[in-house]
């Protein structure tokens, strides 16, 4: 039951945390504003270079900007923390370490998918996009399995957090190296053999693909290895994370580091 | 006057020595604009020829310039205010805008980096041609560009003494900037409502006169219409300053953090 009370009521203020209470006027074209534009951004300098159509950029920007919450959200909940000299409470409480972690997750990956489900709507308001409703729940199912390994993924940096005062410069270098690699502007046939080495191993690259195939019709059965493989990539990122946490949570301890900021 | 200028040169000398310190700072100037490069090259490389790439090359590089003045100005300010100190700032018989002045720049001139960084990527990784077709315009065209970006920093920094959540509208600024100055792909291509706004940007008149003198053209406008629309926003920027300081005094918000 208490384990249950930290996952839920934990999760939601440690959400609401990240954005410093902001009033919902400050907080909504935030949290919007950065995947409408970057969503906009992309899509001209496709149209300008000629190398795909519109689609192609919305679906792999409007997947990738789910990982603005799942790297960039676990950074602030750790660095937050940290800034606010809350991390040491936190972390000296019994708190069962699942709950903790599994609630601080759970709204962001709400928060993702609502991301990445704006990014499509921009992509239909503004650009010559174009979905058919039929294929929306196999497209949710992308998303959804591809905004949790993103969120699995920012993990890792998160429990790094515990450790290293500077997070949010590894949030950042993941965040636009996503950006690079994983096939959301460059198509990968376009990138060096050793990038699309790397691109496998990374979220997002099969999510992004078995997206972009969805929205073009295909049925989520024919998808399915590709969002295997998502899923797979980013239950590993979880128990890594996991194993980093509880890693570093005893670092952080020995080093009397958590208050270092 | 003499005093003017001493502050903003120690604070555009503290500031440079601030973000030399932050990892996050350097991440940024260092990582964001080849990054963006590399992805521009990758997408520009099929069709385009080598001049398309050294076009792309220029916009990438002031990409990295926006970003680190637009990064400054969103939070010189706000770290002021978690560490205390924007008070005293402004308590100060120095105006603040002087002192806003010289920080501004320091995150202009560290931008600057992006400008050699991105132009060495292209050119050891993408065979990117350099090749400056007006040198002494080039080096005219840089300052210029700078200091016009500097003083459109002010003008978002001077929104931060009053409204503390500022920073995060302000970090959200960076791709609206980048589309509409055109920097990778053509202003032409936007509608034509974007259009005005684009051209009462500093970074499109900076990025045009870069272009221009190291492209071919007749970089002199741009050139001039940096310098003038610098002066537009510092007249801006101390209006907004004025006001926004003593709101910010009458509500007592300055130590909110």
């Amino acid at each position: 039951m208490t384990a249950a009370r930290i996952f839920v009521v934990g999760g939601v203020l440690s959400y609401r945390a990240l954005f410093n209470w902001m009033r919902p006027f400050v907080y909504v074209p935030t949290m919007l504003g950065s995947p409408l534009f970057q969503i906009l951004f992309f899509a001209y300098i496709g149209r300008a270079s000629g190398v795909e159509s519109d689609a192609f950029f919305v679906v792999g920007n409007a997947v990738q900007v789910s990982a603005m919450a799942g790297i960039f959200g676990v950074a602030m909940t750790v660095g937050g923390e940290r800034w606010t000299q809350t991390l040491s409470l936190v972390l000296v409480s019994p708190a069962n370490r699942f709950a903790l972690f599994l609630g601080r997750a759970l709204p962001l990956i709400v928060n993702g998918f609502i991301l990445s489900s704006f990014g499509f709507v921009v992509g239909l308001a503004l650009l010559d996009f174009e979905l058919e409703p039929s294929v929306v729940p196999a497209l949710a199912a992308c998303v959804l399995v591809t905004t949790a390994s993103c969120t699995a993924f920012g993990f890792i940096i998160g429990s790094v957090g515990l450790y290293a005062r500077e997070i949010f410069v590894a949030a950042n270098l993941a965040y636009i190296g996503l950006l690079l690699f994983c096939g959301v502007n460059v198509p990968l046939d376009e990138l060096p053999a050793w990038m699309r080495a790397i691109s496998e191993v990374l979220p997002l690259t099969h999510g992004i693909e078995a997206a972009r195939l969805v929205a073009a019709g295909a049925s989520l059965g024919s998808v399915d290895g590709l969002i295997l493989r998502e899923f797979l990539a980013g239950a590993g990122y979880a128990l890594a994370a996991y194993a980093l946490f509880r890693s570093f949570e005893a670092a952080g301890r020995r080093t009397a580091s958590f208050d270092n900021y | 006057m003499l005093q003017a200028l001493r502050v903003i040169r120690i604070g555009w000398l503290l500031q440079l020595k601030t973000m030399a310190r932050s990892g996050f700072d350097i991440l940024t100037v260092i990582v964001t604009p080849i990054t963006y490069a590399s992805i521009a090259f990758f997408l520009y490389r099929r069709g385009g020829g080598a001049e398309t790439l050294l076009w792309v090359s220029l916009g990438a590089a002031f990409m990295g310039l926006w970003a680190s003045t637009l990064w400054g100005a969103g939070n010189n300010i706000q770290r002021q205010r978690s560490q205390q100190t924007l008070e005293f700032a402004i308590a100060a018989p120095t105006p603040f805008l002087v002192s806003l002045i010289g920080t501004s720049l320091a995150s202009s001139t560290v931008g600057l980096y992006s400008l050699v960084a991105t132009l060495a990527w292209g050119r050891l990784l993408f065979d990117v041609p350099l090749e400056l077709e007006h040198p002494i315009l080039f080096a005219l065209s840089l300052p210029a560009a700078v200091l016009s970006l500097a003083l459109l920093g002010i003008v978002m920094a001077a929104t931060l003494i009053l409204y503390r959540y500022a920073w995060a509208l302000a970090n959200m600024l960076e791709y609206p900037v980048w589309l509409a100055a055109g920097l990778l792909a053509p202003i032409a291509l936007l509608p034509g409502w974007v259009h005005p706004i684009s051209y009462a940007l500093a970074p499109t008149w900076g990025a045009k006169a870069v272009r221009e003198s190291v492209l071919g053209g007749s970089p002199l406008i741009a050139i001039g219409v940096c310098l003038a629309l610098a002066a537009i926003y510092l007249v801006i920027g101390f209006f907004f300053v004025q006001n926004f300081e003593r709101l910010a005094r009458q509500r007592a918000t300055l130590a909110l953090s």
